[in-house]
């Protein structure tokens, strides 16, 4: 089984399943169109935590764990855990701060853009050309020189952070303990809405640990793919998005969930150039970090701390877009959604000119 | 024939592969070394380095690993 994950056609088995897993957490309870999002996975946590108080999208997603906690497995199990750090981990944070608010301005990761085109959200389509856009001033950068710098190994308890985040997020969810002025919370959890949207905790988790080890095996990257056939003309990673987005269609077409048009799409809006806009921006963090939000959950499960930084970046990023209506809503871009979206442009430029430091 | 080493340990996605493209590009033949320090750059800059026609294969060297092409 390893060796063929291991193999050309590794991604794309990947993203086969992966597309299949994600069409039925739907049909299980999950948001439409939301089998997995790591940027509203993400968000929720936020919510749950109380570091938003956004009360419809609040809920400890055991999908986000289960990917860290599937790829530290796989990782130990065929003796990849490295741990490593030291690269710019302020700056990843950033960048994964501002990734997520292009995210939320658009409503989902790069995972979720193609899963609301598998479910017939044509709205999808603009968020993709802004995708694919931003990589291209991601791949400009790359080829200039730019760099956040080597990592360097540390400790092997240094890795553990992440995976320990997400157990603690695991028991926090089981426990269902209320802190705060008379037991108030948090932890809050959504009555209604997306938050409330979820399907049951054991095949949520089993299904995050699934593809956290998928994903770490195949190295699965939905941004990854998109740049390496910009940069190299290499389709290795591309045939994993391929067939993650026909698995997801053809799977919601036969459960009656692909429901194609632009208006009324489960959590999407219909303003194209912020849909656009929103993804120009993650897609041109994701690209100076390295690669999209699942993988850096993977990384971190690996040990990678700045893959770590850079999710704890847009932990902190959906609270600032939820906190100061940034994010965007089914109604529109939120209030100060467009200069969020420009201030964050601006900074992954600067990030790109700043750091054009080609070794030697 | 001189040996060309490229240090590409610790670099992320996809700077292994960049540094790899950038001395292949300069050179017709000979023998290229690139250390990278995980098995997924390891695979990407075999995988690169296979694609652009020049022969691959790899080696454990200091915890890491190093990537040899040669034409």
């Amino acid at each position: 089984m390893d060796r063929m994950l291991m193999s050309k056609n590794g991604p794309a088995i990947a993203g086969l399943i992966l597309g299949v897993i994600a069409a039925f957490l739907v049909n299980f309870g999950n948001p439409g169109n939301m089998g997995f999002c790591v940027a509203c996975f993400t968000r929720d946590i936020a919510g749950a935590f109380g570091l938003h108080r956004a009360a419809i999208v609040q809920y400890l997603r055991p999908e986000i764990a289960g990917f860290i906690l599937g790829a530290f497995v796989s990782a130990l199990a065929f003796s990849e855990y490295r741990p490593r750090g030291g690269s710019s981990p302020m700056v990843r944070f950033a960048l994964g701060f501002f990734a997520m608010i292009g995210a939320l301005v658009f409503l989902g990761c790069p995972w979720r853009a193609y899963l609301r085109l598998a479910g017939g959200d044509w709205n999808a389509v603009a968020g993709i050309a802004g995708l694919i856009c931003g990589i291209g001033i991601g791949v400009w950068f790359l080829y200039g020189g730019f760099s956040l710098g080597p990592s360097r190994p540390t400790p092997k308890a240094a890795g553990l952070v992440m995976p320990l985040f997400a157990l603690v997020v695991l028991i926090l969810l089981v426990a269902r303990p209320l802190f705060g002025a008379k037991g108030t919370g948090p932890i809050f959890f959504s009555e209604s809405g997306p938050g409330a949207a979820h399907a049951p905790i054991l095949i949520s988790l089993a299904a995050g640990l699934i593809v956290g080890w998928l994903a770490q095996r195949t190295r699965f990257c939905t941004i990854g793919a998109v740049r390496d056939l910009i940069m190299i003309r290499d389709c290795h990673l591309f045939k994993g998005i391929a067939a993650f987005i026909i698995a997801a269609f053809i799977t919601n077409f036969a459960l009656g969930q692909f429901k194609p048009g632009f208006e009324g799409q489960p959590v999407a809006h219909t303003m194209q150039l912020w849909n656009f806009l929103g993804m120009v921006l993650a897609g041109l963090a994701f690209t100076l970090a390295g690669g999209c939000p699942g993988r850096m959950l993977i990384m971190s499960g690996e040990g990678d701390s700045d893959a770590g930084s850079f999710v704890m970046g847009m932990l902190l990023g959906a609270a600032f877009a939820h906190n100061f209506s940034l994010a965007s809503s089914t109604s529109g871009i939120g209030a100060f959604g467009a200069p969020a979206t420009i201030i964050g442009l601006v900074f992954c430029l600067i990030v790109g000119f700043a750091f054009k430091n080609r070794m030697a | 024939m001189e040996k060309i080493t490229v240090d590409a340990r610790g670099l992320s996605c996809p700077q292994p592969v960049i540094e790899t493209k950038r001395v292949l590009d300069k050179h017709s033949s000979g023998t290229v070394e690139i250390l990278v320090d995980t098995v997924t750059s390891r695979e990407n800059v075999l995988r690169y380095v296979t694609n652009a026609g020049w022969k691959g294969g790899w080696r454990e060297q200091d915890g890491g690993y190093a990537v040899t092409a040669t034409k």
